[in-house]
């Protein structure tokens, strides 16, 4: 779907750009690299839970 | 109703409007009636001309009524329109009660300024789906308010029809065990209505999901044993969420449901993200909630997924013992929440 | 949808759910405080509560800006309709709490207020543009995220040359209530709110950055993880917190690096700070007269701001005697504390503020959490 949103106080958004949208107003732009890595942190918790879970008696 | 060679000049449907006239009873109001809606519903009692319908009700069975109101504004949305909705509405209603709709009645109150070209486009709208149904409009009434006294045209339909001896349907009978079946994804109608609201201003793909019902009900009904369907009913105002709690109040019963389970477009997750908005509080008008006995589940499925309007049928939950009736959910996340009564207007939040 | 299916994945959560359990330490409770609307409501909405340790509790602060509105505010908005008969633009979650005289904007409206909901500050001026011949007035709530927009429509207006527009700023501000929980006699004399630390707020961050949270670091020792809105963001932030908590680290973590910067949005803080200056005092709902707290409308921006163009007056109105919304924004109470909880005062009749939002700790606690408070029999 689509909605007109205001980038008023984000004027350096780009066409592709992910932002954040709060009241129809951008507010900020979303890093790429900051999210996969959020994410990456998160699959890392998971492979240290498997690690722990298999060492453990 | 006096012949078509009394009237001086046909009705300009491009031009026209509805003025005070069209509701004093006299000629003009009748050449209304006669160039618009008995044209448009045509069939054997509105021919007859009287003020009601005389009609025949198989042996054997029981008579079913309900009544619906069309408020909606706006009168056309992505879709469909409040013409094709007052049928749809009322003939599902009938249905809900495992009943085969046979007969309906209209009644419109006009809002002086109401576009002619508008009214004959509902009005064909409204004869289409009749039509298509295979319910017709018996018997109407139409009447003229004062501009400013009414959004348009408001619909009133009544639906009657009829069940067989020993069957019954109803929103009291759900017992713990029960499957929970939906016919398919929620939120379309809502959704689509609200993009025509001027304060929301979006544009989008998703168009309501307006429909009747009462085939797919009645490939229900046959393909299990008379009594495994305990309770029909479609989650129009309110939504889904509404709908599951007035059956577990009805019923004395609570639910768990399971959030995966519950088919929603993504177009429709999307648009609610957006604006703020819970998919299980949105209307629905063509789709509808069954609460079966477990065993019927599977078949029912079955049945419901080989027809047009039940291809992502699924089964979302289970009927349970609860002295307090709650809906409770299983979230997607893992965790658990209550599925509660909608306090008011949904209104979308704002933080 | 990217970026936010892939926070809500129910598998991680429970892993990082596993790690908090096995990273208490023994006989130690936590207690962790949000203000943060959409916090709330995702802690609420997904069932997060349920998934962290009963050791650790997650206290719900004056995050919902509609919760902190005091009565007199929506009175003063109330006025400007059924009195001054402008047309009062508001965000929806406004229109259903209770003022004086049994009123709310909705029931004002059904009086014949002319109230209409926007989703945006934008749609207020749109309206402000379609009807010249009327005074339309837009109800800015809200904290650091919502001030932005309303500035923006400000100089808009100022620049389209606009007759008939102006703001009543409710506009507060995000540090001064953490402060003030901070400073409260519960937890810095008595000790019984025990707060261990703070999860940041998501949208208000990415406004004002990071940095306005080393202060209270440093000065209150207490650690505060800045989280995003979506599930697992929360889940990870409370993660973090326990770790800092453990190692006795009171220290300004970012979760939401994806959208949190340190200085945060500069070009939103300017245009703020070009139409707002701040009050003076301001009463919060709840936590009374808070010093430094809100914003009010700069001089230079004067004709549009509705009080000074309509001579509007503050009048405070005290709460119900026994709503004790006061106390359940600072955390020293839980809804179910409240005598009025769930009997008199629901959804659909609140008595107080906490219940009419669907961020308010009341209401959330109702609509998706009540069914702990029942024994409920599983069939």
């Amino acid at each position: 779907m689509r909605k007109p949103v205001s980038l008023a106080l984000v004027e350096d958004a780009q066409v592709g750009d992910f932002v954040i949208v709060h009241v129809g107003f951008a507010i900020g732009r979303v890093d790429a690299d900051e999210a996969e890595r959020t994410l990456a942190l998160f699959a890392e918790m998971a492979a240290q839970d498997a690690a722990a879970a298999a060492t453990a008696p | 109703m006096a012949g078509k060679k009394d009237y001086q000049r046909p009705i300009d449907f491009k031009h026209g409007r509805i003025d005070m006239n069209h509701g004093a009873g006299g000629r003009v109001g009748a050449q209304l009636v006669d160039e618009l809606f008995a044209r448009a519903f045509d069939n054997d009692w509105l021919r007859q001309g009287n003020d009601a319908a005389l009609l025949e009700v198989p042996d054997g069975h029981r008579l079913v009524m309900s009544t619906d109101g069309h408020v909606i504004s706006p009168l056309f949305f992505p879709g469909g329109d409040i013409g094709g909705l007052s049928v749809h509405g009322t003939v599902n209603d009938v249905a809900m009660l495992g009943a085969r709709p046979l007969y309906l009645a209209a009644s419109f109150i006009l809002e002086e300024g109401l576009p002619l070209a508008d009214l004959q486009r509902i009005v064909e709208s409204m004869a289409a789906a009749s039509r298509e149904a295979g319910v017709p409009v018996v018997t109407g009434d139409t009447k003229v308010v004062e501009r400013g006294k009414g959004d348009g045209v408001f619909i009133s339909t009544t639906g009657v029809g009829v069940v067989p001896q020993g069957r019954r349907i109803g929103g009291a009978l759900a017992r713990p065990g029960d499957a929970v079946l939906l016919s398919g994804t929620i939120g379309e109608h809502g959704v689509a209505v609200l993009s025509q609201r001027e304060s929301l201003a979006f544009e989008t793909a998703i168009v309501s999901d307006t429909a009747a019902l009462h085939g797919l009900v009645a490939a229900m009904l046959e393909a299990v044993s008379e009594g495994a369907v305990r309770t029909l009913r479609d989650p129009t105002r309110g939504g889904l969420a509404t709908t599951l709690n007035e059956i577990a109040r009805q019923s004395g019963v609570g639910m768990e449901l399971d959030e995966a389970a519950i088919p929603v477009l993504p177009q429709v997750e999307a648009a609610c993200e957006l604006l703020g908005l819970d998919p299980l509080y949105i209307a629905n008008e063509g789709k509808l909630v069954a609460v079966v006995a477990a065993e019927a589940a599977g078949a029912l499925l079955a049945v419901m997924r080989a027809h047009p309007l039940g291809r992502q049928a699924a089964c979302i939950g289970r009927v349970q013992d609860d002295a307090h009736r709650f809906v409770q959910m299983r979230t997607r996340f893992g965790g658990r929440r209550i599925v509660d009564w909608l306090a008011g207007e949904a209104l979308p939040r704002i933080c | 949808m990217k970026y936010v299916d892939e926070y809500r994945d129910g598998e991680v959560a429970r892993r990082i759910a596993a790690r908090i359990a096995t990273e208490l330490q023994p006989g130690r409770r936590y207690h962790f405080m949000e203000f943060c609307g959409g916090h709330t409501h995702a802690i609420a909405r997904y069932g997060i509560g349920e998934l962290l340790p009963p050791q650790l509790r997650m206290i719900h602060g004056p995050g919902c800006p509609v919760c902190v509105l005091p009565i007199g505010r929506i009175d003063q908005a109330i006025g400007l309709a059924l009195q001054h008969r402008a047309i009062v633009c508001t965000y929806g979650d406004t229109m259903r709490v209770p003022a004086s005289e049994s009123l709310s904007l909705m029931r004002a409206k059904a009086r014949g207020g002319d109230i209409r909901m926007v989703y945006s500050a934008a749609d207020a001026l749109k309206v402000a543009r379609e009807n010249p011949g009327r005074e339309v007035v837009f109800f800015a709530i809200g904290f650091e995220t919502t001030t932005p927009p309303t500035a923006v429509v400000i100089r808009q207006a100022q620049a389209e040359g606009l007759r008939n527009f102006s703001v009543l700023c409710c506009h507060v501000l995000t540090p001064s209530a953490i402060t003030h929980i901070l400073e409260s006699a519960e937890v810095r004399q008595y000790g019984t709110v025990p707060i261990d630390g703070f999860v940041g707020p998501a949208h208000v961050s990415i406004v004002i950055g990071s940095g306005p949270y080393e202060h209270f670091a440093e000065e209150y020792r207490k650690p505060v993880v800045i989280a995003g809105f979506e599930p697992l963001d929360v889940m990870q932030a409370v993660l973090m917190l326990v770790r800092q908590v453990n190692e006795g680290r009171a220290e300004v973590e970012n979760e939401f690096a994806r959208a949190v910067t340190r200085e945060g949005n500069l070009a939103a803080q300017r245009l703020v700070a070009e139409v707002f200056e701040l009050r003076e005092r301001f009463e919060w709902r709840g936590l009374g007269e808070v010093p430094y707290s809100a914003l009010k409308i700069r001089p230079a921006f004067a004709e549009f701001d509705a009080e000074r163009r309509f001579g509007l007056v503050y009048q405070g109105v005290p709460d119900h005697k026994q709503c004790e919304c006061g106390a359940i924004l600072r955390g020293v109470k839980r809804p179910t504390d409240c005598k009025l909880f769930g009997t008199v005062c629901t959804p659909e009749n609140p008595m107080g503020s906490c219940m009419v939002s669907s961020e308010g700790a009341c209401a959330a606690h109702y609509t998706y959490g009540r069914f702990k408070d029942a024994a409920v029999v599983a069939g």
